[in-house]
């Protein structure tokens, strides 16, 4: 993409992003209730409040206190957790990397998997691993990712116990981490039982979030790959004398990709949203599982600050998509 | 006004059509869910929120030492699941019913009229939802019911507040291929008003595309207000809901596996269901997959 291109995208994320700054903002003040008597309990005086008020700037007009809150937001600060009594960004920042590592592995996942299927059933068009390939797809989207998750849990946890099914590592290893990147630290530092525990860990929450999006791609794709295959550079290919897995690889495979990372690049947001429940029921130490304990402590700064964060991945990733996807068409590319 | 129309009528007797495996299995599914949700009193063998502690944890009929009087057995405080799941189905038919038609009628009216009348209006209209799209949505329906406050209205208000923009962003792309069409310069010539273009003309065309995405979106409710009830979010939890049954079950899992399962199942069958009629009256619908 040339850089007046990618100037011009990012330019047009900054009214988004300041819609999404409003939106949080009066959501956050239509709540019922009063943030402050929440914050002091019931024991304390009314000056207490008061000054407590004019500390957070709750006694300004609607419009300053919009400015000061963009302002701070927009540097980072969210202020300070009503239940940890910590930095909201401290505490954002400590967990996003465990949501990256699930996320990523999710998508790992469903790129591999969609492909080989989607691969499998273009090969075998018409015959039964199309048919297989098909039920499958159909199957994984009409279960949301966190029915898989409870699913997985009861019958490779529960009654069939192989799997871990809760947190991120094995409690009795030691891991003294310095970053919270653990696979990748763990990976560094060349510890590989830890490695071994984490990835077992990771398996059934990222089979779960990435099984929709795998049925996507290998639905995509596969079709993708069956009109690619009656294309006339194929037809050239075959006449070359070519095998057919030769050209469903060297050659259908690369023209098919495109439309498949068009259409499936906003799944990738919804995988990324999906990681809110899928961390909760598998009790993974993410952002998404502190979401809702920050929603169920009505923890008013902690919320506002993950669901900007969780804004400004999704804007990031749109870009991230636009981009790939202009690299992958050369029409666009040039144009 | 009928005559004036310049859209083609619904043909009478010929809604056989439609009828594909799909669709009757969707429909099927949806009367199912229908008469079980309104027959709930007569139907149920105990009252949902009856206890009896005596008789707790009973097993299902299959397994041993289950009591006929509880076909699917008890939970912690010897509620019958059956009628539990029973009345389950009639907060996930509301759900979905109410809160797909109001999604879709804010999406509709705000898609139509950005695909009408472009310039201005659709450049506020789509950067709104732009906007609306850079939030996860199962953070912000989490986050709202919060806000409000649970109950069914509160269910019912986050799944509008955050899926209005699916409806808005297809009606509002076909209103662009519509508003080229003949059949609006013909009503233009006759002297209709804009907004009457809007609602006699282009609405009706625009109609069979709007009852798929709802049929879609009602899938989508049911897993949504499953979603709430099961963090806890929904109503309160006197009325038995399948999200909340699961929640329950899952505390119970390893004591008690069925009591998860079977609000599990009676979610994917509805999504079934509700998907299958979806898909099968788009492609009975769409001119283009029909051919």
């Amino acid at each position: 993409m040339a850089a007046s291109q990618l100037l011009k995208r990012l330019l047009l994320a900054i009214p988004t992003l300041f819609g999404v700054a409003v939106i949080v903002f009066v959501l956050m003040r239509v709540v019922p209730g009063d943030p402050i008597a929440m914050m002091i309990g019931p024991g304390a005086t009314a000056e207490t409040a008061a000054e407590l008020r004019a500390l957070y700037g709750l006694d300004r007009p609607l419009l300053e206190q919009f400015g000061i809150w963009l302002a701070d937001a927009v540097r980072g600060d969210f202020g300070i957790s009503i239940s940890a009594h910590q930095d909201v960004a401290r505490l954002i920042l400590a967990r996003l990397p465990a949501t990256l590592e699930l996320s990523l592995a999710a998508i790992a996942f469903a790129a591999l998997f969609g492909v080989a299927f989607a691969v499998t059933g273009a090969y075998w068009r018409g015959r039964p691993p199309e048919g297989a390939v098909d039920a499958f797809a159909a199957l994984s989207l009409a279960i949301p990712d966190f029915l898989w998750g409870l699913i997985f849990i009861l019958v490779l946890g529960v009654l069939l116990p192989v799997m871990p099914i809760s947190g991120r590592l094995d409690p009795r290893l030691d891991f003294a981490a310095v970053t919270q990147f653990y696979v990748v630290e763990s990976l560094l530092r060349g510890e590989f039982r830890v490695l071994g525990s984490l990835l077992l860990h990771l398996v059934l929450p990222a089979v779960a979030l990435g099984l929709p999006l795998t049925a996507i791609i290998a639905r995509v794709l596969k079709s993708s790959l069956i009109e690619a295959l009656a294309q006339d550079y194929v037809l050239q290919a075959r006449v070359k004398g070519f095998g057919r897995w030769r050209i469903i690889l060297r050659e259908a495979l690369r023209n098919a990709l495109i439309p498949t990372v068009t259409l499936t690049g906003v799944q990738f947001t919804f995988l990324i949203g999906g990681t809110v429940l899928i961390e909760r029921i598998f009790g993974y130490p993410g952002l998404g599982n502190l979401a809702i304990t920050a929603v169920i402590d009505r923890d008013l700064p902690l919320i506002q600050g993950i669901v900007i964060t969780f804004a400004v991945m999704f804007i990031a990733l749109n870009i991230l998509i636009d981009m790939t996807y202009a690299l992958l068409n050369p029409r666009l590319r040039h144009g | 006004m009928a005559e004036l129309s310049a859209a083609p009528a619904a043909r009478p007797r010929e809604w056989r059509w439609l009828a594909s495996p799909r669709v009757v299995f969707g429909a099927a599914v949806l009367v199912l869910l229908g008469v079980v949700a309104a027959a709930a009193p007569w139907l149920a063998p105990h009252d949902p929120l009856e206890q009896d502690l005596m008789s707790s944890f009973l097993p299902p009929f299959w397994a041993a030492g289950a009591d006929p009087s509880f076909p699917l057995g008890t939970d912690s405080l010897g509620r019958d699941l059956l009628s539990r799941l029973i009345y389950g189905a009639r907060v996930a038919l509301t759900v979905a019913f109410v809160a797909a038609l109001l999604a879709a009628l804010l999406g509709t009216v705000l898609g139509l009229l950005a695909g009408y009348f472009r310039g201005w209006v659709d450049a506020l209209i789509s950067r709104l939802v732009d906007i609306w799209l850079s939030f996860p949505p199962v953070l912000l329906s989490i986050v709202l019911v919060a806000l409000i406050g649970t109950g069914l209205h509160a269910v019912i208000i986050a799944i509008v507040v955050i899926d209005w923009t699916r409806f808005c962003r297809v009606v509002r792309a076909e209103t662009l291929v519509q508003r080229e069409q003949d059949y609006v310069a013909s009503a233009l010539t006759i002297g209709l008003g804009r907004m009457a273009i809007l609602r006699r003309e282009i609405l009706p065309n625009v109609m069979p595309l709007l009852i798929v995405l709802v049929t879609l979106e009602m899938g989508i409710a049911v897993i949504v207000e499953a979603i709430l009830s099961f963090v806890g979010l929904s109503v309160s939890s006197d009325t038995p809901t399948w999200g909340g049954l699961i929640q329950e079950g899952r505390l119970y899992v390893h004591q008690a596996w069925w009591m998860m399962v079977l609000p599990i199942l009676c979610i994917v069958l509805s999504v079934l269901g509700f998907n299958a009629l979806g898909d099968g009256l788009r492609e009975r619908l769409d001119p283009v997959l029909r051919r």
